[in-house]
């Protein structure tokens, strides 16, 4: 079972809920932090990591003993990452997308592949709990193969958390693709409400059912809820707002460490999600 | 010109909030929405749209089955699992990078460009805002940065404006690096949360990076001081020039429920002053008058 925790808008409270329903479910579930512009649910976490590698996507390579200048790779190249000037192959690093198209026609054999960082993958666990998270190299601008690349080192026999990145499109795709179900993390504001719509959107595009866990739920306006009645999309959870919860987050906190009280609740919200994603009824409720 | 680019790596501290703040301080500019993929700056400006342009992407690839003859020769080279053993092309994977469609031994295959999105540029009761929606799911959204920041730029010079308020992307990526690249300076708003500090490091990081001056100002302070200052010595050490301080302060989401900024809300706050203290920071900047005069335009006439 895959869930991947998203939000349309960011600082709705996705890591919150990703890393405190982690916590709550303990040792069956691995938390995949695919925010890898800005990876946060170690701070939440707080895991043991026992690993960090190095994450490369293939660039090529140019062998100019053996190039012709023929302009075959300039020409199949879709992203300008690759140029011909007079007798010389220039290679624009950061702009090639590794489809390896340059390397295929060249008839010289002239290309080879060497790697292009786009950032790390860490390895942890804590109490049970397997953790892996990307961390995007700093300047890169590609995340979606980083994001790509941590999904392949899920552990298909457990449950799957994601911490999704916020905002709608390529990045946000790469960590909701393939799941079996999406959680929406959003707050009752304008701007919450109508990024949420954006997120749906988004959702209903791949197919896969999704629920709603409203954040900060008693402040803005109540829009939110009419909107998710009348789009059949279910609400699995409230969370007031409580400047204790707010103290909590800033210092780094586990909502269900510090109030143990809520443990029980983000059990019974898996609970939820689970009934979701295996009935017909609730995964055609959310598609449409 | 001057652009000044607020941005916050962490979403949800206040940004747009700010920027839209800021829009009542400030005098004879553009806005620009550089956040294409979740916009929201448009819900506090209700601008009225004078011009409205589709924004074309990348393309995708389409098989023709009738053309097809099922060789397999795409299948094959698609790095990106972007093609089924149906030889039907999944949307959502293929990269648009087009090696199946030239390799395609009988030319079966189409290379459709796609409207990625829309772009408008629009009045608003503070002047001219270009703003832009990414389609749902899309791509290229750091092409669609470029694209209205440069349609801003233009904008500004056929009004005489000499700046431009920008209010960016979350993270670090793509739309963002398309957001940096040039700006002025950065306005980076931080929380005092662990993921704030976290992430205002990062971008503090892409700034130094990309060689732009960044400035740091903390909203929400009073939820956690030791954050705060943790966060200001930060700053300090990183030679990021520190703008102050906003109170966490329910104002700004009730003004956003009326769909107005904190100084038309008609609630006089303490918070006002700040953000005009903060604002005047910024503007007063040696970066923002790299020759030292705070008032090109009156010096020059
Ligand atoms: S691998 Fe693809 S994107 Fe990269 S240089 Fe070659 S043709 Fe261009
Ligand atoms: S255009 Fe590139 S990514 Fe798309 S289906 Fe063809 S080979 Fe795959």
């Amino acid at each position: 079972m895959i869930i991947s925790v998203a939000s349309g808008k960011g600082g709705t409270g996705k890591t919150t809920v990703a890393t405190n329903m982690a916590l709550a479910l303990g040792e069956k579930v691995e938390l995949l932090d695919c925010d890898v512009e800005e990876p946060n649910a170690h701070l939440f976490l707080k895991p043991q990591i026992t690993r960090t590698e190095k994450v490369e996507t293939p660039i090529p390579l140019i062998d100019l003993e053996k190039c012709t200048a023929c302009r075959k790779c300039s020409d199949i190249c879709r992203f300008n990452a690759i140029a011909v000037v007079g007798k010389k192959v220039l290679v624009f690093p950061e702009l090639c997308h590794s489809c390896g198209g340059c390397m295929v026609v060249c008839p010289e054999k002239a290309i080879v592949e060497t790697g292009r960082e786009l950032g790390t993958i860490s390895y942890g666990h804590r109490n049970g709990i397997r953790f892996i998270n990307g961390r995007l190299r700093v300047g890169e601008a590609m995340s979606p193969p980083l994001i790509r690349k941590v999904r392949a080192a899920a552990d298909p026999e457990r449950v799957t958390i994601i911490d999704a990145p916020p905002g709608t499109s390529c990045p946000v795709i790469a960590a909701m693709n393939g799941a079996d179900f999406i959680l929406m993390v959003t707050e009752p504001t304008p701007f919450g409400l109508h990024d949420l719509r954006l997120a749906v959107g988004a959702v209903r595009v791949l197919g896969i059912p999704c629920g709603l866990v409203v954040n900060r739920s008693d402040i803005g306006d109540q829009k939110v809820f009419a909107y998710a009645e009348s789009e059949g999309l279910p609400i699995l959870m409230t969370i007031p707002f409580d400047r204790r919860i707010a103290e909590i987050y800033s210092r780094g906190k586990a909502i269900v460490e510090e109030m143990p009280e809520w443990k029980e609740r983000f059990v019974d919200l898996y609970r939820k999600i689970e009934a979701l994603a295996t009935s017909r009824s609730g995964a055609s409720q959310c598609v449409k | 010109m001057r652009e000044i680019v607020i941005i916050s790596g962490k979403g949800g501290t206040g940004k747009t909030s700010l920027t839209a703040a800021f829009a009542s301080l400030a005098e004879n500019f553009v806005l620009c929405d550089a956040d294409v993929d979740a916009a929201d700056l448009h819900l506090l400006m209700q601008p009225a749209t004078r011009h409205r342009s589709d924004f074309m992407g990348g393309s995708k690839a389409v098989i023709n089955s009738a053309l097809c003859t099922g060789c397999g020769t795409c299948i094959e080279l698609c790095r990106f699992g972007g093609i089924n053993d149906r030889f039907q092309v999944d949307a959502i994977r293929c990269e648009g990078c087009g090696v199946c469609v030239d390799l395609c031994p009988v030319q079966a295959i189409d290379f459709q460009v796609q409207r990625c999105g829309e772009w408008f540029i629009s009045d608003t009761r503070f002047g001219p805002m270009v703003h832009a929606r990414l389609g749902i799911a899309e791509e290229n959204s750091g092409k669609l940065v470029s694209l209205i920041r440069k349609e801003s730029r233009q904008l500004a010079e056929e009004r005489g404006h000499d700046l431009i308020i920008t209010d960016g992307p979350p993270g670090i990526g793509c739309p963002v690096i398309a957001s940096v690249g040039g700006a002025t300076v950065l306005v980076i708003i931080t929380e005092p949360t662990v993921s704030g500090i976290h992430d205002m490091e990062r971008v503090v990081d892409l700034a130094s990076h990309f060689k732009v001056t960044g400035m740091v100002c903390v909203n929400k302070f009073d939820l956690n001081l030791e954050m705060t200052e943790a966060i200001e010595q930060l700053a300090r050490k990183r030679n990021v020039a520190l703008l102050g301080r906003v109170p966490f302060d329910p104002v700004f989401t009730r003004s956003m429920v009326e769909g107005k900024n904190i100084f038309e809300y008609g609630e006089q706050t303490a918070t006002q002053e700040q953000v005009r203290v903060i604002w005047k920071k910024i503007i007063r900047s040696p970066s923002m008058n790299p020759l030292g005069i705070v008032d090109f335009k009156a010096t020059i006439q």
